[in-house]
């Protein structure tokens, strides 16, 4: 086994502060091929930050690379993509370790990854049921709990989750989906307080409607905002600190009217 | 009661992951680096962590709870392996007082375990969260030094686990090199998972303290040389904003234990409940004591709450001897939770030195003049009183020690590190010494000037031998034998 020469006393300083300094810009974004989670790795590339981008699908992670491959030339940023599925629970400690290790250190974490299969009226499908909790609950806290564990020694650091203002409210169109942002926004609010005295943030975005694959199709939309403007504004809200946004704001005061609904007024409604 | 339900419950064994990507930095938070923690619960799976390392081509370094302030369990060219999760009581004897604990066992675990049956541990540190594995390997002292040694003065036996997965029983006896080398060598030899350790018999959960201020550090020297004899804790605390006349100025905090029939109702001084430390600070909850500490972290502020300290302490030497529990008088590090916060980013290191009772005055003095002429003057300043010790590595000289905590940010640290360099000078050329759980300064020629060659040439000779493939590394030892090994 060898090493480096140990560094005498003197210029061992500085050069050990590294990290410390300039160079606080690496994010992981896990579901990053599609929707905001590419919007957020477009946008942070641009900003020069040195991003591992995952997802599932590789072409489409491949396309995303190309795409920022200018932005990241400019301003000295960098995209690494990683195949990953976010229900894949097993191999997240090995490649958060990986990635954090490639990037030199990790300062803001995403975890954009979510499914809403279409479900149908008469549809009881327990696997189906058990898929959508994997992605959008179980891979969060995956996640989460590397990122938690890695921030909170570091003593700094941000967690994004995106749920949605579906975890507001029990729908009849799609309970599982429901159940897993409810579950995940209660997640996330737990670990922004268990990491509060450690010096990292939690935020919780809520989106409405964002032009994604996973509104297409969808009928009455409306106060429908890109991707990439829903990815501006959460990267706000993040570096605000905010702890729960809904993402564009007017939301909150649908959301807010929504949680007041009496039940049997709500079951009534066709959402 | 049966056996098994007197001992200290451990931490729960999950409470912590078996391996883990994160940042290990020394206490004092101005070195460190993300690695590869390894957290084994038994002597097999540490012997499961070396293969692991070795199969990685990483190398391994040894960590309890991270309680040194400089690089001792720091290793950012390889991985760690932290001892905490193997913190089981083995056994304890409340007869004899002899407890028997795994490595990750802690002081605080040891304390409060001992107690209640009226045992007190022999020597701690000023904070409790250090594992006896850990205080074995830097051989850590408390304030009672000078009267029974250092922590290896208390312990009778040891399992030392080599890298080779041999595992050593070492006493003074049986295997004595190794015995006189680990307790005090760093963790550089191998992993210490089982240590015997006696405890003292206490008739009280008090203590009885006094106060004494004293005006420069003469009359502070004074003031121990006349007291050790029959003082059972002494610890002096230094102004170091002090100049000219009062260069040195501080208190002195003298204790002694009570003697049986002292303490009407030892029964309750012994109980836990008695021992806890103060929950608030001057009205404030204690756990957001350091967030208001951050704003007197600076020359000025620092000058005014070591100012309010010393005369607060004068009035408090005017009044009677006042009794105090054990764990408030030993563990005033732990007082305010998450201080060292308060030093901002770039963190704090201490600077200890230790000096031979002949040439100690005036070198501390111009330690201090030094101090105050480069501009960087100590935020706090500790004083004790030491005596020298078997152990081949020791820091422990028949003399003092002056533990001085510096603010690091990043644009003086060069200029930090340059200052300190030039106080070793002085401590070097006065025969002094220095201490691994708190260095983070002195170069590899320091090392070479404070011990007898022989000594460090037989040290290496005991590396190579237990640990041919040099797999326990940390960043202290490269920074310090590396080049003479």
């Amino acid at each position: 086994m060898s090493h480096d020469p140990a560094p005498a006393a003197l210029p061992s300083g500085p050069v050990r502060l590294a990290g410390v300094g300039l160079d606080e810009r690496r994010a992981i974004v896990v579901g990053a091929s599609s929707g905001m989670g590419a919007a957020l790795v477009r946008q942070l590339a641009g900003e020069g930050y040195r991003v591992a981008a995952l997802a599932r699908r590789k072409p489409e992670l491949d396309a995303l690379a190309a795409a920022c491959a200018p932005a990241c030339a400019a301003t000295g940023g960098a995209v690494i993509s990683a195949v990953h599925d976010a229900a894949n629970l097993a191999e997240v400690p090995a490649l958060f370790e990986r990635l954090v290790r490639e990037l030199g250190g990790l300062d803001l974490f995403v975890y954009a990854a979510g499914v809403m299969p279409k479900i149908g009226k008469e549809q009881y499908d327990t696997a189906l049921d058990r898929e959508i909790l994997a992605v959008n609950l179980d891979g969060a806290i995956a996640w989460g709990n590397e990122c938690a564990n890695y921030m909170r020694t570091r003593r700094r650091g941000t967690i994004v989750g995106i749920s949605s203002i579906a975890g507001d409210r029990g729908r009849k169109g799609n309970p599982v989906y429901c159940t897993s942002k409810a579950a995940l926004n209660t997640y996330l609010e737990a670990l922004r307080n268990r990491l509060s005295e450690s010096g990292v943030h939690v935020c919780t975005i809520k989106p409405g409607y964002v032009d994604t694959r996973m509104t297409q199709g969808l009928d009455k939309l409306f106060w429908l905002i890109s991707a990439e403007e829903a990815a501006r504004q959460i990267l706000a809200a993040a570096r605000n600190r905010v702890n729960t946004r809904y993402v564009p704001l007017r939301w909150q005061a649908v959301g807010t009217v929504l949680k007041l609904v009496p039940s049997f007024l709500f079951r009534r409604a066709s959402i | 009661m049966p056996a098994k339900a007197l001992l200290a419950p451990p931490i729960p064994r999950r409470a912590r992951p078996e391996r883990s990507y994160e940042r290990v930095e020394g206490w004092g938070m101005a070195v460190g680096s993300d690695g590869v923690v390894l957290r084994p619960r038994d002597v097999d799976e540490v012997r499961a962590c070396f293969e692991q390392a070795r199969r990685e081509g990483k190398s391994l370094g040894l960590r309890g709870s991270g309680c040194s302030y400089g690089d001792a369990s720091c290793n950012q060219l390889g991985h760690t392996l932290d001892l905490s999760r193997m913190n089981r009581l083995l056994s304890f004897d409340p007869a004899s007082g002899v407890a028997q604990a795994e490595g990750g066992f802690t002081i605080e675990q040891l304390w409060k375990h001992v107690l209640p049956h009226g045992w007190w541990p022999k020597v701690v540190s000023g904070t409790m969260f250090p594992t006896l594995a850990g205080a074995a390997a830097m051989n850590i002292h408390g304030k009672n030094n000078y009267a029974v040694g250092t922590l290896g003065d208390a312990i009778s036996e040891f399992d030392l686990l080599a890298p080779s997965g041999e595992l050593y029983t070492c006493t003074r006896e049986r295997n004595a090199d190794l015995f006189h080398a680990a307790i005090g060598g760093f963790g550089m030899l191998g992993v210490i998972t089982r240590v015997v350790l006696g405890t003292k018999r206490v008739h009280s959960g008090d203590l009885e303290v006094r106060a004494f201020a004293s005006r420069n550090l003469r009359e502070m020297m004074e003031y121990f040389e006349s007291h050790k004899a029959n003082s059972d804790y002494l610890v002096g605390w230094i102004d170091c904003f002090g100049r000219g006349e009062e260069l040195g100025r501080g208190l002195i905090h003298d204790a002694r234990y009570l003697d049986e029939g002292e303490d009407p109702h030892p029964e309750q001084t012994l109980r836990l409940g008695h021992q806890e430390l103060p929950l608030t600070i001057l009205g404030f909850p204690k756990s957001e004591v350091w967030k208001i500490l951050r704003y007197f972290s600076n020359d000025l502020g620092m000058r005014a709450i070591n100012t309010a300290k010393y005369w607060s302490g004068r009035l408090e030497a005017m009044g009677e001897p006042h009794r105090q529990s054990h764990a408030a008088f030993a563990f005033l590090l732990d007082y305010v939770p998450g201080w060292k916060l308060a030093y901002g980013r770039g963190g704090l290191i201490q600077y200890q030195s230790f000096l031979p009772n002949a040439t100690a005055h005036a070198a501390y003095e111009q330690m201090m003049r030094w101090n105050h002429e480069r501009g960087f003057v100590p935020y706090l300043g500790v004083f004790k009183r030491h005596r020298p010790d078997p152990f081949w590595l020791t820091h422990a000289v028949d003399g003092w020690s002056f533990a001085m905590d510096f603010k690091v940010t990043a644009s003086r640290r060069a200029d930090l590190w340059r200052h300190c360099s030039e106080l070793t000078r002085i401590v070097l050329e006065a025969g002094g010494k220095f201490y691994f759980a708190k260095d983070l300064v002195i170069a590899p020629r320091d090392v070479q000037s404070m011990f007898p060659a022989d000594r460090l040439a037989a040290f290496s000779a005991l590396k190579q031998r237990l640990d041919p493939g040099a797999l326990l590394q940390t960043d202290l030892w490269r920074r310090l034998f590396e080049p003479c090994s």
